[in-house]
């Protein structure tokens, strides 16, 4: 009993597999249990406000936002991927439009945009992310800090074709 | 028994010493580094979830005949004052958090927040409310004394853990130390006031539970 069940998950895992890598265009069979696409975290699109222009330091700066993003199933580093930031930082609100701002993403897949140091807001010193451009599935984040004295939080995407 | 309204010494210490405990954790939170980088709304909001904190520490004071000065039908009336002023902590925490973010407030209250926290406030909260519409409808309910007493008690045990969890978990305008310590003496005061009341039957008032004489 026990056995076939184990070995009808493990078919259906498989299977499940196959199916993503199918849709996702990559047809390596290495990738098979590849990479899984980051899931958007609750609460992660509060206060988005679509379309924060590419800046080069969100207000004064002073605290570093970093990441990187990359393809499900393969890992391949995404270049030239836009990343929306924002936080209820020393300089404002998260529904505040200064508290926003976007950066792309370099050859390497990394993502890096100074903003000013967050602030605990509801509780936890968080920020947010958001890739929402056409090419990937949107997906928002919400990184918290382990303490509120930190001076930079880091948040990886991996995303998976729309 | 002293005649309520004596200026005894231990009256004085007593309540002397509730407004050190009461001032340390609200001065802290109201000398917040974190003030600075919040609007009036946001602070009023953070400020009334501290007042509604300080205010579930009277409560079982008072009715548990722990504060010198009142006769036990003035604490009773004063209990329900300082409840009505609890409810409308609650109220402005939630108002002000809402204007504040209201995606945020809109997913605490569906339970579909991030924050762990966020869930205890919200059940201490609605807590809260229900004793609130109690305490309006108690003429209309018919419950027994005991019956509501045993309510009352269990819905009380909801809003203190829950506040307690609520705020301690929370990284805020609240100076560590003092929000335990508050919180600590919340929960040993709430549970006290319970153990008087169901283990000391002789000094209970057969109305309600209450007792006459503790003091």
């Amino acid at each position: 009993m026990t056995d076939i069940k184990l070995n009808r998950r493990h078919l259906l895992t498989a299977g499940g597999a196959i199916v993503a890598t199918g849709m996702t265009g990559l047809s390596l069979p290495a990738t098979a249990s590849g990479l899984a696409p980051t899931r958007s975290m609750r609460g992660g699109s509060n206060n988005y406000r679509p379309g924060a222009a590419i800046v080069d330091r969100i207000g004064g700066g002073g605290f570093w936002m970093s990441g990187t993003v990359r393809r499900a199933g393969d890992g391949t580093p995404l270049a030239k991927q836009r990343i929306q930031i924002w936080a209820h930082t020393t300089e404002g609100y998260e529904s505040d439009p200064q508290s926003h701002g976007a950066t792309l993403t370099d050859e390497n897949g990394v993502f890096r945009l100074e903003m000013p140091q967050i602030v605990p807001a509801f509780g936890q010193p968080h920020a947010h992310l958001a890739y929402d451009s056409d090419d990937f599935k949107t997906v928002f984040l919400r990184p918290i800090m382990r303490s509120a004295r930190q001076k930079s939080l880091e948040a990886h995407f991996v995303l998976t074709p729309a | 028994m002293r005649a309520p309204g004596t200026r005894s010494a231990r009256g004085i210490i007593v309540w002397a010493a509730l407004a050190i405990i009461l001032a340390v954790p609200l001065s802290f939170a109201a000398s917040s580094p974190q003030l600075e980088w919040r609007g009036p709304i946001y602070i009023a909001a953070g400020f009334a979830g501290v007042v509604g904190l300080a205010l579930m520490l009277i409560q079982p004071l008072l009715i548990g005949g722990y504060l010198p000065g009142f006769t036990p039908y003035q604490a009773r009336r004063v209990h329900r004052w300082v409840g009505t002023a609890l409810v409308a902590a609650v109220v402005v925490h939630v108002a002000a958090l809402w204007i504040t973010s209201p995606p945020d407030v809109v997913d605490a209250l569906l339970f579909d927040s991030p924050t762990p926290f966020s869930a205890w406030g919200v059940i201490a909260m609605w807590a809260v409310f229900l004793v609130a519409v109690m305490v309006a409808l108690r003429g209309r309910l018919g419950l027994r004394p005991r019956t509501w007493r045993l309510v009352h008690t269990g819905l009380v045990l909801v809003i203190v853990a829950g506040t307690v969890i609520h705020s301690v978990l929370i990284t805020g305008t609240m100076e560590t130390l003092s929000k335990a310590a508050l919180c600590a003496l919340v929960i040993i005061a709430t549970l006290k006031v319970i153990a008087d009341i169901r283990f000391r039957p002789g000094k209970r008032n057969p109305q309600d539970g209450t007792i006459a004489d503790a003091r």
